[in-house]
């Protein structure tokens, strides 16, 4: 009946190469410094919140902790709007679909932080059935932030790693595309040597390529 | 929709066309991402205009086979899996799990640990009845509510961090007792944070109380009648709030409920009529009140109480002897109840978990269809589910 509104049914859509605009690519440096520091400090965040470590998430979002001090803004309407996606609790195959397909509708640049034994490694569901091991197989992760589930000051120390990276960084078209790894990859009916050779740096899994058929219930 | 007077129905059908108002069912998947899910519940609805016809909740997004793994875990490891799925109440879970192993083995608690797990369960139920008190009014649009619940939660998870080392998963709980005595000092600690709760909680309530926009959303909204709740196996609080007077910890009294609920002990079992989400929330904020006397008798007991072992010694590999046994025990969402089935190995052969979400989500399907989408949130969060703890 309603197969079309499935997110199980999903096919890989050829995506545009991300890049910066030229200003940001071929800037100078001390230009390159205020870009970047305006870009650690006003983070919006997309909380991919599955499980228990979703909790200490909000937690870390509320009075005692909070994390708006450092410049993430949980008010994200959607991924859309986000730069920052925390990955908190444990991904199922089940779920993986979805966590690939909402990042890939993040703009770029955006960052990845993996929050929690089980989107690091699976963690205690390490020989579960149903668990994936470490959300990393879908999506390429900036910072992981372990602990089962990690305190919220452990968010906070991980938000500052990742602002470290973003201060240092050198913004391309490249970098983003060997971050990127396997998202931009066209689909095979697109025809031999469509795929871009750069986009092999960090293979990950496409939306369509996670997703498994759905499972009948028994008659 | 009030039934058109004839003569308007006769100026709109010229307005409308031939066919009236010709209507197509929508479906409209809510989640598995959504907020107003917390977790990765999805519904799908079947709309009809705005009104909902259908609603089917679709689970297994969290699903991390619990009870697969408890079968490769022995009986020490078990307790690690057991406090995860439903992670608001990782001591009442844990609870569960052991009690079930205790009565297989024919073990006795002793009485310094029965007192110390009772008192620790009524704070977990605290810290759990919390959050929704805090989420729920987000999910209707007050913002404020959720940073004065976490206040308490903090203030109460510091003391919970002091004597077990978690913050959310304790890892107390061992067969024949508690992993070790609490701190020196700590029974002073629990007291202040009790007193402190109890001091600021009219600020968090005084939001919830008769404010004008909550009742609006909430009275008579998702009214659920005791037949449905009979018939789908719903507990706890939303049971309680459609008037099933139902409690393990009076009915069936395990730890030391017994005493506590039993005459003029301070233990009172809340229920309300009504069953629409405000009663639901009414429940929850009442059994926060119950709580908290609980957790201040069981401080009295203790303080008078000569120190003593909290547990039992155990033998390097811990076998259960062959049988089965089901322990129910009332969770802050509602009855968790484990069946365990031993074949005397150091695993179990089988260990079901009965959980209370799963089945107070179920009800879902009785409770949404012919109401609006714009009710659809407050009667989902007051349903109170922990999505692990449906998916398991």
């Amino acid at each position: 009946m309603s197969d079309v509104s499935d997110v199980t049914h999903d096919r890989s859509v050829p995506l545009p190469m991300p890049r910066v605009g030229p200003v940001g690519e071929h800037a100078p440096k001390p230009i390159r410094v205020v870009l970047n520091w305006g870009r650690r400090y006003s983070l919006w965040v997309f909380n991919f919140g599955l499980a228990c470590c979703a909790i200490e998430f909000i937690a870390a979002s509320m009075g005692r902790h909070d994390f708006i001090r450092l410049g993430v803004i949980p008010f994200a309407p959607g991924p859309r709007q986000a730069d920052l996606m925390v990955v908190s609790g444990t991904v199922t195959d089940k779920m993986a679909p979805a966590i690939r397909r909402l990042y890939d509708q993040m703009p770029e640049p955006k960052y990845v932080i993996s929050f929690g034994a089980c989107s690091n490694s699976g963690g205690p569901y390490w020989d579960s059935y149903s668990v994936t091991k470490g959300v990393d197989q879908l999506i390429p992760v900036d910072v992981y932030v372990p602990g089962c589930p990690p305190r919220p000051e452990a968010l906070l120390h991980g938000i500052i790693r990742l602002q470290e990276q973003i201060a240092g960084e050198r913004l391309s078209g490249r970098a983003i595309a060997e971050r990127l790894g396997g998202a931009g990859r066209l689909g095979p009916a697109d025809g031999e040597g469509a795929a871009a050779p750069r986009y092999t740096a960090h293979r990950t899994g496409s939306a369509a390529e996670v997703t498994r058929a759905r499972v009948e219930p028994p008659r | 929709m009030p039934e058109p007077t004839p003569d308007a129905a006769q100026t709109t059908t010229v307005a409308v066309g031939a066919g009236g108002l010709a209507t197509a069912d929508m479906v409209l998947n809510i989640g598995p991402q959504h907020p107003a899910t917390h977790g990765v519940l999805r519904l799908r609805l079947t709309l009809d205009g705005e009104r909902i016809v259908r609603a089917e909740p679709i689970i297994g997004y969290m699903h991390r086979g619990a009870e697969k793994l408890f079968e490769v875990r022995d009986y020490r490891q078990i307790i690690v899996l057991a406090n995860r799925h439903d992670w608001l109440s990782a001591f009442g879970n844990e609870l569960g799990v052991v009690l079930a192993v205790e009565e297989m083995l024919g073990m006795e608690v002793p009485e310094r640990a029965v007192w110390l797990r009772t008192m620790l369960a009524e704070l977990n139920r605290v810290l759990s009845h919390l959050m929704f008190l805090g989420s729920y009014p987000l999910e209707l649009g007050a913002i404020t509510p959720v940073f004065y619940a976490f206040r308490e939660r903090e203030e109460l998870q510091a003391v919970m961090e002091e004597a077990s080392g978690g913050r959310m998963h304790y890892m107390f709980n061992r067969v024949g007792g508690l992993k070790e005595d609490v701190p020196a000092g700590w029974l002073g600690r629990v007291d202040d944070a009790v007193q402190a709760v109890r001091r600021r909680l009219p600020d968090l309530e005084s939001m919830l109380v008769g404010n004008e926009i909550l009742t609006a959303r909430t009275r008579g909204v998702g009214v659920l009648d005791v037949a449905t709740v009979q018939q789908y196996g719903v507990s706890g609080p939303i049971a309680r709030a459609s008037g099933l007077d139902v409690d393990l910890r009076r009915d069936a009294p395990y730890l030391a409920y017994a005493e506590l609920f039993g005459e003029d002990g301070p233990g009172r079992v809340v229920t309300r009529t009504a069953g629409d989400c405000l009663a639901r929330l009414e429940v929850l904020l009442e059994q926060v009140h119950v709580s908290l006397d609980l957790v201040e008798h069981c401080l009295s007991v203790l303080g008078s109480m000569a120190s003593g072992p909290v547990n039992q010694r155990l033998p390097k590999v811990l076998k259960v002897p062959e049988g089965e046994t089901y322990v129910a025990t009332e969770n802050p969402l509602g009855f968790n109840g484990y069946y365990l089935v031993s074949r005397g190995d150091k695993t179990p052969w089988r260990l079901k978990l009965r959980s209370a979400s799963f089945n107070n989500v179920q009800v879902l399907t009785e409770l949404l269809p012919g109401t609006l989408v714009s009710d659809m949130v407050a009667i989902l969060g007051s349903t109170f589910f922990v999505v692990g703890d449906v998916d398991k």
